[in-house]
């Protein structure tokens, strides 16, 4: 008694190291190494004798799964449910880095004064900005302007059209260079503001978001009236302001000719250094400059990191439920095929097909599970617009990014919470009494 | 309560089972108790009763614009206010960008709006007569070890000094604290003199971030804001007043509805739940069919039989409910501990626990009332026969 209990003891602990190994290898593995196992698994099951014989088992496990739909179905949704929540998690942690990373390139540059972390809270005052765009690194077009922007970031409260409620939207005054300096900005609707008039253009997910910025439409920003009179996409995080001329803008907030920072192009990527030195070298500047890639990634990387962690750990939770759900269910469905895998067991099949047959049911219930989770959130979630507070105290817009890591992160963790839950079940199935098994009724 | 022994038997019939069942419940209301106090935090930011009668007068094209300091007189003198003091948005980093805290600077008579801010006299009295004096909630300073006379550096991000300099160096006088638990997420503050302030400041000097504006009366608070308003109407700095609790709430719902996110969680992870444990209950009627059958024989009525399942599912539920719970509470202390006060996590308190306790009667019911009509329902004849 005392040594069965005791290799009893050291089956479970075993077992539970051979689980957390596969788990690991599961989970980290390249897609290509799991097709690979798959492949091998198959082709197991069609050459030798052993492979058909757990084929064969299989198929009897699955052809029974309709008589134990309510149980099985415990387990795909189960599943479904870790996998809706962790993806949609992620989805939105990547969307949210996508809307900000895509605004940053490598060979333009935001110059702020020193120790401003964001546009916001910026102020360069004319000279410099002057200094800064003067610099040989600038790039300059046919007729030898820089192609410089000096801009002002200020913020404005709107109503939302979901809640109602004032939200905060970025205004960005512009210099008229920033057409050149931003290529992929689009008109989508209307036309560009005048110089010089107390004219707006909207961006895309700002229109979305906030009520009253209709073609046509007019808002009131410290007592005088601005006119939209049109609409653009960025792609990036742009599309979550409004734009305008700069020195209107400044004019309304009476900041004078002071600018928030200027972006730059540089002659290349490789210039940024050199421009970067030029002006820490500079003793009438007191500036900082980041690529603009840098800048957005600074600005997304706080956020994405939490929700990701968030998402992890509620999905973690959720998975150890789900785990002993499918624990609960396959044991239930070794209980009730006890006596069929006992009459196998005497006519000859060894324990390995068992073992294979009952992995198998558990890990395509949780595939099943896995994709039903996955499609639910891409059918309700991809490109599903959100706002969200952002580092200049602004709404910026974004879009869920139901992205292929995120997905295949999804089915992953599927597999691993179906290895689990199928693992014991099928070690008890295969260390069955026979001769218990065969009386059981 | 005589039947409970029954109820408890027939619950672990099948331990492995039971057990499992009772761990994903465990597992489901942990997830509960954690993202309801995240939830119950941000309400509690947006919901507290203190600031009901305190506005908070900022410029109606946005907070990040600052104000005036002639309206400070115009607004003291006007009816149904008692007291008003103004701060500034300071927002200096301490060493890293990571240690994030609010930094701000503050009128001489700050502390008499606050009272719920509790600060000895004497450390009142340091903070009035030091230049450079800070002072800090509890909590920040336990974060970071900070100990009355230490210098405190922060490096501007918005105001550099007159020199050009970033970085600005203060003396810790003080150290408030706010004795409801709820509220401990504001002890995240470091606060400073804003003569001082306005003094070294390179520009925006005379200029204010904010007024807050105690009134005499709260029924009168729209009356006041209003009259403020008046003020700088059709100027070229208006203003826009509401009460500290409307800002607050404001302010906590633009970072999104925090609510519909963790009730789009919740109803995942329920839903799971109850086909979960809807099928175990289902599983354990079905085997004591014969067993309920001999019960119904031996003169329990179809009323007690239907109460006995439910009462199963039920414990069941409450169980694993209070046990999860009970983890939630332990593990948001703990993080409590570790991150500092300031995390937006509230203390699994009576609220949560009156919720968590509504949902595990609600899901215990839901889970229960399939399978206990079945045994209800159950003819002795056909159980006992096996049919």
């Amino acid at each position: 008694m005392q040594r069965s209990r005791l290799r009893n003891a050291g089956f479970v602990a075993v077992s539970i190291i051979v689980a957390a190994l596969a788990i690991t290898v599961l989970v980290l593995a390249p897609w290509w190494l799991l097709l690979a196992l798959v492949a091998a698994l198959a082709l197991w099951m069609l050459l030798t004798r052993v492979g058909r014989q757990a084929w064969s088992v299989t198929e009897v496990g699955l052809a029974t799964i309709p008589q134990r739909i309510g149980a099985s179905s415990v387990v795909v949704v189960g599943i479904a449910g870790v996998v809706a929540v962790l993806v949609a998690l992620l989805a939105m942690a990547s969307g949210f880095e996508l809307a900000l990373r895509q605004g940053g390139t490598d060979d333009t540059a935001i110059v702020m004064r020193a120790g401003s972390q964001t546009e916001i809270n910026s102020v360069l005052d004319h000279d410099s900005a002057t200094i800064v765009t003067q610099a040989p690194q600038v790039l300059r077009d046919a007729a030898g302007v820089p192609i410089a922007s000096p801009e002002l970031v200020l913020v404005a409260s709107l109503p939302k059209k979901s809640t109602g409620q004032d939200a905060n939207v970025e205004i960005r005054g512009i210099g008229d260079r920033a057409w050149i300096l931003r290529p992929e900005v689009k008109i989508i609707d209307g036309r560009k503001f005048g110089l010089g008039l107390r004219e707006m253009i909207v961006g895309k997910g700002a229109r979305d978001q906030f009520a009253g910025l209709d073609l046509g439409s007019t808002l009131k920003l410290n007592g005088q009236t601005w006119t939209v009179v049109g609409a653009f996409d960025s792609q990036d995080a742009h599309n979550s302001e409004l734009w305008a001329d700069n020195d209107v803008v400044a004019a309304t907030y009476r900041r004078g000719s002071g600018t928030a920072a200027v972006t730059v192009r540089l002659t290349g990527a490789d210039a940024f250094d050199a421009f970067k030195a030029g002006l820490a070298s500079d003793p009438r500047l007191k500036v900082d400059a980041k690529t603009t890639r840098a800048y957005y990634t600074d600005q997304s990387a706080g956020l994405a990191k939490l929700i990701r962690i968030l998402g992890i750990t509620i999905a973690t939770i959720m998975a150890i439920g789900a785990v002993f759900g499918a624990l609960n269910t396959m044991y239930a469905a070794v209980a009730t095929r006890g006596r069929e895998i006992a009459t196998l067991r005497a006519i000859g099949f060894r324990a390995l097909p068992v073992i294979v047959s009952v992995m198998l049911e558990t890990m395509l219930l949780a595939l099943l599970g896995g994709l039903l989770g996955a499609a639910v959130t891409w059918a309700l979630f991809n490109h599903y617009t959100v706002s969200t507070l952002g580092e200049n105290f602004t709404q910026v817009v974004f879009a869920f990014q139901v992205s292929g890591p995120a997905l295949s992160t999804g089915i992953k963790w599927a597999l691993a919470i179906g290895l689990l839950g199928g693992l014991f079940p099928a070690l008890r199935a295969a260390r069955l009494q026979v001769t218990a098994g065969l009386r059981e009724v | 309560m005589k039947y409970l022994q029954l109820v408890w038997s027939a619950m672990f019939r099948r331990k492995t089972r039971t057990v499992f069942t009772l761990l994903s419940v465990v597992a489901a209301f942990l997830l509960f108790g954690l993202l309801d106090s995240v939830r119950s935090a941000f309400a509690g930011a947006a919901g507290s009763i203190a600031g009901v009668d305190r506005l908070v007068t900022v410029s109606k094209i946005s907070f990040t614009l600052s104000l005036p300091k002639s309206l400070l007189p115009l607004i003291q003198d006007l009816p149904g206010v008692s007291r008003v003091t103004y701060a500034n948005w300071f927002g200096g980093i301490y060493q890293d960008p990571k240690n994030f805290f609010a930094n701000e600077a503050v009128a001489d008579n700050f502390f008499d709006l606050y009272p719920e801010w509790q600060l000895s006299d004497a450390e009142r009295r340091a903070f009035h007569d030091t230049r450079t004096g800070a002072v800090v909630g509890e909590s920040l300073a336990k974060q970071f070890h900070w100990k009355i006379g230490d210098k405190i550096p922060l490096q501007a991000t918005i105001f550099p000094q007159k020199s050009g300099a970033n970085d600005w160096t203060f003396d810790l006088v003080g150290m408030f604290r706010l004795a409801d638990p709820k509220q401990k997420a504001q002890e995240s503050l470091l606060v400073f003199n804003w003569d001082y302030f306005d003094e070294a400041r390179a520009f925006g000097n005379g200029n204010v971030g904010w007024y807050i504006t105690r009134v005499a009366d709260r029924t009168q608070a729209q009356q006041v804001a209003n009259a403020i308003d008046a003020l700088s109407a059709n100027s070229d700095h208006e203003t826009k007043t509401q009460t500290e609790q409307a800002f607050n709430a404001a302010f906590v719902s633009q970072y999104g509805d925090i609510g519909l996110i963790v009730g789009a969680i919740m109803g995942a992870v329920f839903f799971t739940l109850i086909l979960l444990t809807g099928n175990t209950m289902a599983q354990a009627v079905r085997e004591r069919i014969p067993e309920l059958a001999v019960l119904k024989t031996i003169g329990f009525s179809n009323q007690s039989v239907l109460g006995l399942v439910l009462a199963e599912s039920l414990l069941l539920i409450l169980l694993g409910g209070a046990v999860g719970l009970v983890l939630a509470g332990v593990v948001v202390d703990a993080v409590r501990v570790a991150v500092g006060e300031a995390v937006p996590m509230s203390r699994v308190g009576g609220g949560i626990w009156l919720r968590g306790v509504g949902l595990m009667l609600l899901i215990g019911l839901i889970v229960g009332a399939l399978p206990a009509r079945r045994g209800m329902r159950l003819r002795i004849v056909d159980a006992l026969a096996g049919r």
